[in-house]
Order: C-alpha cells, then structure tokens, then sequence
C-alpha cells in the first residue's frame, strides 16, 4: 500500500509519546535566525541506539512550551551528537533559540518516511531545495559524498531569497570536491553576488541531463517552489514516477493519530514527510485541503 | 450458543457480579436532559420509561408508556469517554540538577464494563482499535482501558429518525464485539453470549431458558428497529465521489451553514484528532503534557507557520466529511461512520451527513 518506505524502518521505543533527554552540545549560526543545534543524548543506551534516515525528522521538546517538528540535518553515520537546523519561528523554536549550550530538553524520534536513497543507485540524482528546505536534504548529500561510486551523476540546485540566507556555505567547497553539481541561486541578487538570480525551478529549466528517463529529482522547500519544480521536470521530461518531495503540515503526533498533519488520505508524519509526487499530486492543487 | 433469558429484577445481579469482578459498571443515565454515559451502582440509575426523540439539531427526552430500560437510542455520549479519556497525561517532565526528568506517566488503568452498547457503537469500538492498536504505533493509553473491558451490548428494538446503522452496515443488531449481549422485553432480557469471559459471567447468574414465545418477541422487537430505520446513506462508489468533488459548490453551501462549533466531531463516536496542552506549576519546573480531544473544526487545528491551512469553515467541513467517509478506506480500511446520527442530532443547525453526500452525489450523476 505504502510506497514509501516508512513502514520498514524500526520504530522508536514502546512509548512514541516519551521524550528522551537530549542536551545541547554545540550551536552553529547559520544565517539570520537560523542555527544548527548539535544535540547528544543523556542515557548512553538511548544514544548507542539511535538511528535515522535522510528524510526523517525529531519531535523537539521544550517542557512547558511544547513540541516541533524538526528534520535532522545530520550525518546519518555520526554517532554522538544530531544536528537539528532550525528557523527561529514559533513558541518552540524561540525558546530553544534561547537556550545556550548545555540547555536540556526534550526529543523523541525519528519519526517519518526517508528519501529513497536505495532506488537512486546507478541514476542521475537531482536535489532541489528552496531556503529552510535545504536541511532535510543535507543528509543525502553526506551520504552520497560518503557513496559517492554508487550514483551516476549527483547535482544540488538549491536557492534562497537573497545570498546571505544561503545554509551551508562553509560546506560547499566540500561538496563539490566530492563530486557534486552544485548550482546556487538566489530571488534577490546583493552585494558581491555573481551567481544565478531567480527562483529554484529555473536552476533546473537549465540544468543538461544525461538520460531524462534516468533522473531522479527529489524536492523540499516551499510547496509553490515544489510546484513549479514539478512542472519544470515533466517539462524536461522526467517521469513523474522519477519526482521525490518532502511535505509540511502541522505534525504534533508523528505517529498519525492526532489527525492534524492530514492531507487527503494521508499522514504526513507517518507515511511522509517524504512522498512519490504521483501520490500528492491529487492533492496539491485543491485549495484548503 | 443459544441464548438465555434473565428476568428483569435479575438485571442488578449482572450489575453486581460485574462489580464483585471490580469492574466501574458504566450505563445509561438520565443527565441535563438527556442521556449519558455514567457510572451507576444499581439499575435504578437506568433511564426507566425513558425515551429519546431525536431529529437534525432537535434532541428530547419523553415518557414511554412503559418501564423499559433501554427505550431510546443514542445520545450526546458515546464509549469513546472512557477508552480515549477526553483529557489523558501522555508524559511528565521535571527539572532536575542534571537537565530534564522526562518519565511516562505510572497509572492504573480503570476497569470499565460497559451496558448497554448498541449494534453501532460496537462498530465504532472496532474502528477505534483499528486506529489506536492495529497500526505501526499503538496508543498505550486507548489499549490499557480497551483489554480490560467488558462489554454489555443491548440490541435497539426502536430507531430515531436520525438512525441509518443499516446504510452502514452496523446494525441494528449486534453481532459480535460483545461479552453478552441483551434484548429486552417487558419480563426480562435475552442473552447472548459473545465471550469466554461472558459465560464465565453468565454461569453467575440466575438465568433460565427461554421460552418459544420469548425467543419469537425477542426477534420481533429487534425486527421493529430494522423497520422503523428511514434515513438512508446510498455508499457505494462513495469514497470516488467525494475525492473527486473536492470543488464541488455544495462545501462552500453547508460552509455557510456551518457554526464550526465542533460538536459532531465532540459527538461522533470515531473522531480521534487530539492535541496535547503543557500543563505546568508556576515555577515551570514540573510539567504534564496533557492530551485532550480536538477537532478538525477549529481554525488552529491546521496551523502550519503561523497560518491555518483550512482557513475557511467550507474547507474544515469538507475535511471532516470526507475524512469520515472517503479517506477513512484509505487509511483504516473501512468507513468511520456507522450511522449512528450523533452529528445530525447535535448539530445546531441541523446539517445532516447523508443529505449532503446525497447533494454531492447527485449532481456527480
């Protein structure tokens, strides 16, 4: 029934609703209001354990304040700390950005389906990320640098509304270094900027493909960004078959059954966030829904 | 099994061999006018020579002419109360030297045996197992109460003209989900035995078998109900219809009716949506996260970034009209509505389910 994969990955502890404790180990500023935060759990045996899929995300707890629902933005192969890249927005987010290093809180997961890393081998792998969209993607791309042989040819067409809001710089070297297409753009052009101005689907209107049929494209960003990313690559003539996104919508369980991250027929939290397009597509359009 | 006949003053040994079990007998009562479910010691607490009259947005207790125990159907209450509690503690948090204490909340669950459940609600019991123990993470709260329950089902002998547990494939009859189940008549009850933890209880009680004449009113009380059922809800194709008329004039029609008060989903005896509320003292330093029931009709409940999704209240009511009866296949593998009418009944304005998926469809033809 499910394309995705979420019904085969372990699920975390008997309780889903039990937070474990995690502290802060490190903060990375990223841009304006966005900073990674590195967290590590307190119970070693919680640590030893914990696992996750490019994809997934972490509920994060801040007692009193409440839950968000956070993508890791981690190096599936660390072990000791998990990085969590996170806008500062809401109640939540707000009073984690408070938090120095050291501050305790909550987290429980992973929680959600995965980007389908094993379904790309041998193809043309093409990630599409819009602003805050590039973090759930970030960990395909340490792992493709750490696989780097097992796929055909890798690009990242990534955008942000101006060059300074652009996540990640410092790793960009690193990236391309291990083979990877990396194309930026930006809505607003600013000083000291010579790369491409525009939004993101126009990265891709642009981009040469070896073999259309052969490509993978796969999403995450603001759902007109997504949208028209969709129409770019039917256009180019990938197969929709081919077209990967990540959803958002109000997840408060993650195990779908709290009703609020429905979309048509769907859970978000528990049969996405990650989704075949075919499957959103009946979806997408209809207002309100 | 054939069934047994218990005489209508033995009603309280049922009662009490339940309680003797340490089981809170929860039944029928009379409350605010109408009636609810609510833990009773004896069987005068049952709504005796009650009944219910029930049409869209109109609800009425009257007189019967006789002392039956179980004349009326379904009110305001559903099971749901006391398998998915309306406020529940999920978890505890507490401050210590070393950071947060995060612990799962120790409770012991109560044991409810539940009388008088209809052919409908047992329906709807199923459909909340489904949902809260059949799938990838099962719900320790909704489990604890579920496997300690026993379950007293009575058969409807008379139907509100809300009723359509026949378009619904539900009832009236009960047909399994049941520890005993009862059909009353004016001298006693008829009792089928649906459990081994049923016989056990019904081997306590002074039962005897009945007589022909018993077993032919039993069947012709319970056929009443089944002739008494007018409302219709044609289901077929009805997954299709809905999902395809997400545009379809009629959402923006019953949105305007509509008062988003959330009563049918308060009402409705499958509903499950939640939130859970940060309960803390002042200091901030002991926390609960409180889980209580929620509804696809409030406006936050979609809120994403700051902006609810469903920002009008025609899409929050196509939300949960096709949730119920289109998307539910997709995701539970049936529909999540047995018929039961709640959501006309205690509608305030009296939108009624089966009149607009009939509008719907029709204009799909």
């Amino acid at each position: 029934m499910n394309q995705t994969a979420s019904l085969d990955l372990p699920l975390p502890a008997c309780n889903p609703w039990l937070a474990h404790s995690v502290t802060i180990d490190r903060i990375t500023p990223e841009v304006a209001g966005v900073s990674t935060y590195h967290l590590r759990f307190v119970d070693p045996e919680a640590a030893r354990n914990y696992r996750f899929r490019p994809g997934q995300f972490n509920m994060l707890y801040l007692p009193g304040v409440g839950e968000s629902a956070i993508s890791l933005s981690a190096d599936p192969r660390g072990h000791v700390t998990w990085a969590h890249t996170v806008r500062t927005a809401g109640n939540v987010t707000q009073t984690l950005a408070k938090l120095g290093v050291g501050g305790s809180l909550g987290l429980r997961g992973p929680f959600g389906s995965c980007w389908p890393l094993d379904q790309a081998m041998g193809k043309d792998l093409i990630l599409v990320a819009g602003g805050i969209g590039l973090p759930p993607l970030r960990p395909v791309i340490y792992e493709i640098a750490a696989r780097r042989d097992e796929f055909a040819s890798v690009a990242v067409l990534y955008g942000a509304r101006t060059p300074d809001t652009l996540l990640y710089q410092a790793e960009y070297d690193a990236w391309r270094k291990a083979g990877i297409d990396l194309h930026l753009t930006a809505d607003m052009s600013g000083a000291g900027w010579n790369g491409a101005v525009g939004v993101v689907p126009l990265l891709l209107d642009r981009l040469p493909l070896a073999d259309a049929a052969r490509t993978q494209v796969w999403m995450c960003g603001p759902e007109v960004m997504l949208k028209y990313t969709v129409k770019s690559a039917l256009r180019r003539g990938i197969p929709a078959g081919n077209l990967w996104l990540s959803m958002e919508r109000n997840m408060q369980c993650a195990i779908g059954l709290c009703g609020h991250c429905q979309l048509g027929p769907e859970f978000v939290c528990r049969n996405g966030p990650v989704f075949p397009w075919n499957r959103m597509a009946p979806y997408l359009d209809v207002k309100g829904l | 099994m054939p069934p047994w006949f218990l005489e209508k003053a033995c009603l309280q040994d049922l009662l009490e061999r339940l309680r003797d079990r340490g089981y809170a007998v929860i039944g029928p009562t009379i409350s605010q006018e109408a009636i609810c479910y609510d833990e009773i010691h004896t069987i005068d607490e049952l709504p005796r020579g009650w009944t219910d009259v029930q049409q869209a947005g109109r609800y009425r207790l009257q007189r019967r002419a006789d002392e039956s125990l179980f004349g009326y159907v379904v009110g305001p209450h559903s099971w749901k109360r006391y398998l998915f509690p309306p406020q529940a503690t999920l978890m505890t948090a507490d401050r210590t030297d070393g950071g947060w204490s995060m612990q799962a909340p120790v409770e012991v669950p109560p044991r409810y045996a539940f009388l008088g459940v209809r052919a409908c609600e047992l329906a709807a019991i199923r459909i909340q197992d489904k949902v809260f123990l059949e799938g990838p993470y099962v719900d320790l709260v909704y489990q604890a109460r579920r496997e300690r329950c026993f379950v007293v089902a009575v058969n409807c002998t008379q139907a509100a003209s809300t009723c359509f547990c026949t378009s619904m494939n539900t009832g009236p009859r009960c047909q399994a989900g049941f520890d005993l189940a009862l059909t009353e008549l004016p001298t006693g009850f008829l009792v089928e035995c649906g459990s081994d933890a049923g016989s056990e209880l019904l081997a306590s009680l002074p039962v005897r078998e009945p007589s022909a004449e018993e077993l032919t009113a039993a069947e012709s009380a319970r056929e009443q109900a089944v002739h008494q059922i007018q409302r219709l809800m044609d289901t077929t194709n009805i997954r299709e219809d809905l999902l395809t008329n997400l545009n379809h004039p009629r959402w923006q029609e019953a949105g305007e009716r509509c008062l988003s008060c959330t009563n049918c989903t308060m009402v409705c005896p499958t509903c499950f949506c939640s939130s859970v509320n940060e309960v803390a003292d002042l200091g901030a330093d002991h926390v609960r996260r409180e889980r209580v029931w929620d509804s696809c009709f409030n406006l936050d409940f979609s809120t994403m970034n700051g902006t609810p999704v469903r920002n009008n209240v025609a899409s929050r009511y196509r939300q949960w009209l096709t949730h119920k009866l289109a998307s539910w296949h997709d995701q539970f593998g049936s529909s999540g509505c047995v018929g039961c009418g709640r959501c006309i009944t205690w509608c305030p304005v009296g939108i009624d389910l089966t009149e607009e998926v009939a509008a719907i469809r029709g204009d799909v033809r």
